[in-house]
């Protein structure tokens, strides 16, 4: 008879041992697959799988950043393309006008962005929900139009072609080898979120959404955190968009426009509020879906003739719409939640409970 | 000696007044009950002492330094701790979570140290961690120590809610209702946590409460508010016998 290997060794022997990051043994073994998949991705799939996963990864690092704001904070923010965007255009200045190289300028496109989440944590810390979502969304207008006007800057209209990513004197300009860089750059941005979120600074974050009274009473001082997730989150859309220029080699003010903060919205409820995986599940389905929708549809126009040439973009943006009001009735906590609870039932297999 | 001393203290929201010239000494390592009909300014009292609301006038004094107007968070930095009349728990969190977010002001962790989560990080969450199993072991709380608070039972969310506050090492605990809607055990045990903090722990506490068998019971001291002002205060026999507060409590004959 065989015998059933029931999951075991769950116990611990220190705190230490029980704040790890990956917990048991086949965590580590999951996460270990996980990337030799990943690495060897460019080598067995097509060019367009690796392009996907290049988008869904800077997409991934910018929802992130919304999740630390909106979703740990709870500061709804509806202007997140604008430090994408400033991110994006400081890394591309910096590079094109002054060739700093990709270490300097993608940092750097980082802190710029922080320093505009800083300027406009600020002012908003007396707002709350909409009122909040209202003036995050002004800024992100007044972004928008800062870009197409700050000509002499931004070149406008024209956009920036950006140089490629120099690193140990090779150019990494195709989507093949800007992959490893991308992959690594978000699963750096992936481990430091997941270590503020878990310490002191993350609780601080998650206290203000529950109970902002209660945390201040508590000794958490609400203005410093308040900005402190502001400036954060900037921070990662900030690297988001440095890596995005880099990655399109040309930006145009066309690429971040207000549709993309509901995007960035879309990503991180769908994917699941307050969820660092569910901040990666929501950029990588927000991404990839449209894809599906579109074969989907081609595939349907085979069989019926009569929808031939009937697709185009606004079908991709009405599914969407649809995808979102079903998450929000029948998933409130999004893909993290689902993923939840299918981990829980292997955990506890072959009991229910 | 006094720990807080309360002088002349009154709170008016624009024609109302919550607190009227109240004058209140806690004397160091006391349990001082604070009682009063409905509206009386039990909690506008702890409002004022918590830095949740800014006097009107008077002063508030911790041991030789005044507090009055300071901010929530820099008056829990000086060690006075509370606890809320609704529950006012991070629902969403774990038990541990709430705890250790209690230890916030112990704790010196930033963003960028919090990011590498190694070295004073990592030792300073271990530390309290430890600090927060003794207190989930003093509250017999084990069991539900990884469970989301929200989805616990009120009696032992009042408890969280006491544990959070201890978290916090206080020197002064101002405790809001704490056995509110409570059953028999569970009104014994929390009296019994309240007891061995106050003794063992050697904390101060302030407690607004309205089981009068609890309050007469552990209380040293018993001040009685009405329409914002003292109208009496002593030992909780004396108070028991005062014809101001039966008056207060039960109307006139």
């Amino acid at each position: 008879m065989k015998v059933l290997a029931i999951r075991s060794k769950t116990f611990r022997e220190s705190y230490k041992e029980d704040i790890r990051l990956f917990q048991t043994i086949w965590i580590k073994v999951w996460m270990g697959l996980f990337i030799v998949f990943l690495s060897l991705l460019p080598f067995l799939g097509d060019p367009y799988v690796v392009y996907l996963v290049n988008i869904s990864s800077v997409a991934a690092i910018s929802a992130l950043g919304l999740n630390i704001l909106t979703g740990f904070t709870g500061q709804i923010s509806l202007g997140h393309a604008a430090f994408f965007a400033i991110g994006a255009y400081g890394t591309a200045i910096l590079a094109s006008r002054f060739s700093l190289p990709f270490w300097v300028s993608l940092p750097a496109g980082g802190i710029v962005a922080t320093v505009a989440g800083l300027l406009v944590g600020v002012p908003c810390l007396r707002l709350k929900g909409l009122y909040l979502a209202m003036a995050t969304m002004s800024f992100g207008v007044v972004i928008e139009f800062l870009v197409v006007t700050l000509d002499g800057l931004t070149k406008g209209v024209r956009g920036i072609a950006v140089p490629p990513v120099k690193l140990f004197g090779y150019a990494l300009d195709s989507n093949e080898t800007l992959y490893y860089l991308l992959l690594s750059v978000t699963a750096l941005c992936l481990i430091t979120a997941s270590n503020i979120i878990r310490t002191r600074v993350g609780r601080a974050f998650v206290a203000i959404r529950d109970r902002d009274i209660a945390a201040e009473v508590m000794g958490v001082d609400l203005v410093t955190y308040k900005v402190m997730a502001f400036a954060i989150s900037s921070f990662y859309a900030g690297i988001a968009g440095g890596l995005y220029a880099y990655l399109m080699a040309y930006i145009h003010p066309e690429h971040f426009s207000f549709l993309l903060s509901v995007q960035y919205l879309a990503m991180i409820i769908v994917g699941g509020l307050g969820s660092i995986l569910g901040s990666v599940f929501g950029a990588v389905f927000i991404t990839i879906v449209p894809e599906f929708i579109k074969s989907f549809a081609e595939g349907l126009s085979r069989i019926f003739p009569v929808l031939e040439g009937r697709y185009d973009d606004n079908w991709n943006i009405a599914a969407f719409g649809l995808m979102i009001v079903l998450f929000l009735i029948f998933e409130p906590k999004g893909l993290a939640g689902i993923w939840g609870r299918v981990k829980t039932c292997f955990k506890n297999w072959p009991y229910t409970y | 000696m006094e720990l807080l001393e309360v002088q002349s203290l009154s709170l008016r929201f624009g024609g109302i007044v919550a607190l009227a010239d109240l004058n209140i000494k806690v004397r160091e390592g006391g349990l001082h009950a604070v009682i009063g009909p409905n509206g009386a300014g039990k909690t506008s009292l702890f409002n004022c002492l918590s830095g949740v609301y800014r006097p009107t006038t008077g002063n508030i004094f911790l041991k030789d330094r005044e507090i009055t107007g300071m901010k929530p968070h820099q008056i829990s930095r000086l060690g006075i701790a509370r606890t809320f009349q609704n529950i006012e728990l991070f629902a969403n969190m774990t038990v541990m979570d709430n705890l250790l977010l209690g230890r916030h002001v112990h704790m010196k962790t930033g963003p960028f140290s919090g990011a590498l989560f190694y070295g004073r990080a990592l030792t300073e969450e271990v530390h309290c961690r430890l600090k927060v199993e003794e207190i989930i072991d003093f509250l017999e709380i084990e069991k539900v120590r990884k469970k989301p608070v929200g989805s616990l039972p009120y009696g032992i969310q009042k408890r969280v809610e006491l544990g959070r506050a201890l978290a916090m090492q206080p020197n002064i605990l101002l405790l809001d209702e704490p056995v509110a809607g409570m059953n028999v055990e569970e009104t014994e045990d929390m009296a019994r946590f309240i007891l061995d903090i106050n003794e063992e722990l050697g904390v101060t506490i302030i407690m607004v409460e309205h089981d009068m068998g609890v309050v007469m019971d552990i209380a040293e001291i018993v001040t009685v508010l009405d329409f914002g002002a003292k109208i009496a205060e002593g030992s909780p026999q004396e108070i028991q016998a005062n014809n101001r507060v039966i008056e207060a409590y039960l109307g006139q004959e």
